[in-house]
C-alpha cells in the first residue's frame, strides 16, 4: 500500500496492535484505519484522489462534498466504486 | 443534438443524403432527446481508443457504463471517463450483475453519485437490471418490478431491462419506468429477436394509448439484420454491446448497426406491404408479345371477363412466357 496508515493484511488475526486504529471492510477486504479518520482520509490513503469515485458507507451513499465529514467507525463497511465499460 | 421539435433527423441518425422523405422525430426518453436510436454499451472492447471509434461509427449519443469496485491495489488503470465526453454522450449507468432489488438500488445510487456534477444529462438515469439466473442472465421479474418502484420513488428515470413478457412490461410501465426495454434474446447471446410476436404485443401494451412511450430492445442482437428487424416492429431504439465489441471488425460492425437502425426505422415508418401466399407481377401483364390481346376492340370490357361459356378458364393452362417479376 502507498500509505502505512492503511493496512492490507486481509486477516483480522494480524490486525495492527497499534492503539487508535479500527478495523473496517473496504470493497470486501479487511483494513485498519486510524480511529477518528474520515471517508475522505481513506480515499487519500488509498491513493484514489482525483479518480471518479462514489463512496458508500454502511449501505448509504456519501456525497462527495461530505466525505470529509463522514467519520469511519469500527466495523464500517465501505464500498468505493468507479465507472467501467459495461453494456 | 437535434431540437426536440424540429422534425428533422440529425446527421447521426442519417447515413444518407438529407431528404424530407426520411425526416423523423428524434427519440425522447425521460425528457432527453437522443439523436440516434442506438444505445451502445462500452464493455468488452479490446482498447478504450477502439471503443471510442466504434461509438463514433455507430452514431450513438447514449452509452451504457457499469459501476464496479475501484481496484485498491492498482488504481492507476485507464479511466473510462477520460475517453467518454459527458457533454457528447449521455451516460447511462447500469446495475448489471445485481441479483436482487437491494443491490440494484444501491448500485443505481452509486452510479448517480458518480455522475453528479459532470454536467451529464443522464445523471438521474439508470439502466436497471435485476438478474434472476447467472447462466441465462434472464431478468428476475419480481425483483425488477420492486427495484423499479423504489428507484422511481427516489427520483430516477428508470430504463428497465426485462424479458419480452407483455404482462411484466405493462406492470413495469405502471410502476413508472421511463422506458421498458424487453430483451430480444439472452444478453450477449447473439440470437437476435427470438419472439417478434411477443415484442409486437409488448408494443401494443405499452404504446397503444401512449404512442410516444419509448420501448427499446435491449440485448440479444447478433448482427445488423437483428437491429433492422427490431426497428421494423416499431420499437423506438435498440441497445447493444457485444455484437459490436466482439465482431471480427468492430468498427465496421458499428457502422453496419447504424445503417441497419436507420433502415429498420425508415421501413417501419414507410409501412411494409402485407405478406401474400401467391406472387403479384410487378411488370405489366398486358402487352406481352406473342399473346392474344385480352380485348381486341380497344375498349375495356365492361362485362366480366371470367365465366364466358366456351372459353378455357384462365389458370387451367398457363400461357407460354407468363411474366414474372
Amino acid at each position: 500500500m502507498s500509505s502505512p496508515a492503511v493496512g492490507d493484511h486481509g486477516d483480522s488475526t494480524h490486525r495492527s496492535a497499534e492503539s487508535g486504529s479500527v478495523g473496517v471492510t473496504v470493497n470486501g477486504q479487511r483494513r485498519e484505519v486510524p480511529a477518528g479518520g474520515s471517508a475522505h482520509d481513506l480515499v487519500v490513503a488509498l491513493g484514489l484522489v482525483g479518480r471518479p469515485l462514489a463512496v458508500e458507507v454502511n449501505g448509504r451513499v456519501v456525497p462527495r462534498a461530505r466525505l470529509a465529514d463522514c467519520m469511519l467507525e469500527a466495523e464500517s463497511v465501505i464500498e468505493i466504486v468507479t465507472l467501467v465499460g459495461g453494456g | 443534438m437535434a431540437d426536440a421539435f424540429s422534425g428533422i433527423v440529425s446527421p447521426a441518425a442519417m447515413p444518407m443524403t438529407p431528404d424530407q422523405a426520411i425526416a423523423d422525430r428524434p427519440l425522447q426518453v425521460a425528457g432527453i432527446t437522443l439523436s440516434s436510436r442506438l444505445v451502445v454499451g462500452t464493455g468488452k472492447y479490446a482498447t478504450m481508443a477502439g471503443m471510442v471509434r466504434c461509438l463514433e461509427a455507430s452514431g450513438t449519443d447514449c452509452v451504457t457504463v457499469a459501476v464496479r469496485r475501484e481496484r485498491l491495489v492498482t488504481a492507476a488503470g485507464e479511466k473510462i471517463l477520460d475517453f467518454l465526453d459527458p457533454a457528447r454522450f449521455t451516460l447511462l449507468p447500469n446495475t448489471a450483475g445485481c441479483f436482487n432489488a437491494d443491490d440494484a438500488v444501491r448500485v443505481a445510487r452509486l452510479g448517480r453519485e458518480l455522475l453528479r456534477d459532470l454536467g451529464n444529462p443522464g445523471s438521474e438515469w439508470v439502466k436497471l437490471e435485476v438478474l434472476g439466473d447467472p447462466r441465462t442472465l434472464l431478468p428476475d421479474p419480481v425483483g425488477t418490478l420492486e427495484a423499479t418502484a423504489r428507484l422511481v420513488e427516489d427520483g430516477f428515470a428508470v430504463l428497465v431491462y426485462t424479458s419480452d413478457d407483455p404482462v411484466v412490461a405493462r406492470r413495469l410501465k405502471a410502476a413508472g419506468a421511463a422506458s421498458v426495454m424487453p430483451a430480444g434474446s439472452p444478453i450477449g447471446s447473439g440470437q437476435g429477436i427470438l419472439n417478434p410476436n411477443n415484442l409486437r404485443i409488448c408494443l401494443e401494451e405499452l404504446k397503444g394509448n401512449d404512442p410516444d412511450y419509448p420501448v427499446i430492445v435491449d440485448a440479444g442482437v447478433g448482427t445488423a439484420s437483428d437491429v433492422a428487424a427490431a426497428m421494423e416492429l416499431g420499437v423506438d431504439g435498440v441497445l447493444l454491446n457485444t455484437a459490436i465489441a466482439r465482431a471480427a471488425e468492430p468498427e465496421r460492425m458499428a457502422h453496419a448497426m447504424r445503417a441497419a437502425c436507420f433502415a429498420g426505422r425508415q421501413a417501419y415508418l414507410a409501412g411494409r406491404i402485407p405478406r401474400r401466399l401467391y406472387a403479384t407481377a410487378s411488370s405489366p401483364e398486358e402487352g406481352v408479345i406473342g399473346r392474344v390481346p385480352r380485348s381486341s376492340g380497344g375498349n375495356p370490357a365492361s362485362s366480366p371477363e371470367e365465366g364466358v361459356i366456351g372459353r378455357v378458364p384462365r389458370g387451367s393452362a398457363p400461357l407460354p412466357g407468363q411474366a414474372g417479376e
